[in-house]
């Protein structure tokens, strides 16, 4: 079994949940209690990722961050590098492709908060920030583990986005997925078959907790 | 300290346009019909609301002003406002619900036995009842050392017994404050049972003559105006 494989899906895994609940935290706080105009058409340009083919995000990707993407290029003036066929390149790739599956339940569990709520923190002297760590993040916390969740078992499942940006580089850029991929291509069933296994128990426990959160939240 | 307030705003039925001020460590209540913007003002007072013209002030302090554009936000208000319902965090229990915004936390303790709350520190707020909920959130209030107590028909939600016991609480109560306090309700029996002075506002302005009519109307003669939900005998308190 590919262990080299298995393990940098964990690590790709771990570091997209991470950075992207950092980063979608604010998008979603935007997006439940703020009006703006042309809110909906940015919110539907987030939810994108989710509606196109991996190989479209892929496609664009692989043009943005290439050595002729303005991306790419200012990252190659940076460090001399390239960003394709690299980790923090599938991290990036990863972070885009997952980036609807953490906003939009976080947005859903920040709008289920009672406006109320947050007007009695205001009154008792919290500040907005205050407000969403004292207030808003405790009281949807079960909502952004679910979300936390889904942004990882589904960067787990990335494929088409990470071949087409990351290649398949051991130790570097080739996660299991592919790793499955290229051994049924040589015949390799037996190192698919037991890697495909490591997935499911996974997977699955994973879905328990998702449910057991959304249990939790409905009473 | 002075609270003088005027405000003006178009609201979806009427337009509100009142003014009035206040001085005394006492208790306020604004009485008048539901739907006729007492809440308004309420939160107008708290910085929750933007008038649309008018000016607020506090002592020396101006917290809003439409013509020199300023809006004091609530959390520099430092005002107690109590909800009808809402005011606790569901993720706290009660003694860290009122601990919140406590000045200091050992007088929670106190304000917990005052209230006679104390045995339910550790409960969360969905574990007891609406009036020991009622009787947290203005500990949580009280704890904060406000500058006004601003109750919003804090009791209207319990039933008859609870309500009147709670009332009884704050009228001994209210002697032992040093601020002024503003009580909105649609009952005429609270308003005349716990006020120093009588506001009513109807439909957006101040109207006195309101409560004598409300008070001498027959019956029958006119649709009651969404208000004096307790039966009028029990006016004799």
């Amino acid at each position: 079994m590919d262990y080299l494989a298995l393990y940098v899906t964990l690590k790709l895994a771990v570091v997209t949940t991470v950075l992207l609940m950092v980063i979608a935290a604010p998008v979603a706080y935007a997006l439940a209690y703020y009006r703006f105009a042309g809110k909906s058409f940015l919110e539907a340009l987030i939810y994108l990722p989710m509606a196109l083919p991996p190989t479209v995000i892929g496609f664009y990707l692989i043009i943005v961050m290439g050595p002729k993407g303005f991306v790419g290029r200012a990252w190659g003036m940076l460090t001399g590098g390239s960003l394709l066929f690299t980790f923090f390149g599938i991290t990036i790739a990863s972070i885009i492709y997952s980036v609807p599956f953490a906003v939009q339940p976080m947005k859903a569990a920040f709008s289920k908060i009672d406006r109320r709520l947050l007007e009695a923190a205001y009154v008792l002297g919290l500040s907005k920030r205050e407000t969403f760590f004292r207030v808003i993040i405790p009281n949807s916390i079960s909502g952004i583990a679910a979300a936390a969740i889904l942004v990882f078992l589904h960067s787990i499942g990335a494929f088409g986005v990470l071949l087409m940006v990351g290649g398949s580089i051991p130790g570097q850029t080739e996660v299991a997925s592919i790793a499955i991929y290229e051994a049924v291509e040589m015949m390799n069933y037996k190192a698919a078959g037991m890697m495909a296994l490591s997935f499911i128990p996974l997977s699955y426990a994973f879905l328990l907790l998702i449910n057991k959160l959304n249990e939790g939240t409905r009473t | 300290m002075t609270i003088a307030a005027s405000f003006k705003k178009r609201l979806k039925y009427f337009d509100l346009d009142i003014s009035f001020s206040y001085a005394k460590k006492s208790m306020m209540v604004m009485i008048g019909p539901s739907g006729g913007g007492k809440t308004t003002i309420i939160r107008m007072l708290a910085g929750l609301e933007k008038p649309e013209e008018g000016r607020l002030s506090f002592g020396d302090e101006v917290w809003f002003d439409s013509m020199r554009g300023i809006n004091i936000v609530p959390q520099k208000r430092r005002l107690g406002y109590v909800f009808q319902d809402y005011n606790l965090f569901p993720h706290l229990n009660l003694f860290d619900n009122a601990a919140f915004a406590a000045v200091d936390k050992k007088e929670v303790d106190e304000l917990f036995e005052l209230f006679r709350i104390d045995h339910l520190k550790k409960r969360k707020p969905h574990m007891v009842s609406g009036g020991e909920r009622q009787r947290c959130a203005i500990c949580q209030a009280l704890a904060r050392h406000p500058r006004i107590l601003l109750l919003d028909e804090p009791f209207s939600a319990l039933d008859a017994i609870t309500r009147r016991g709670l009332r009884e609480e704050l009228k001994n109560l209210k002697s032992k404050m040093s601020f002024p306090i503003i009580y909105v309700t649609h009952d005429i029996t609270e308003a005349l049972y716990l006020a120093d002075e009588i506001l009513p506002v109807v439909e957006g302005k101040i109207d006195d003559q309101w409560m004598q009519r409300m008070i001498t109307r027959e019956p029958s003669s006119e649709v009651a105006l969404r208000a004096a939900r307790e039966p009028r005998l029990t006016l004799v308190y």
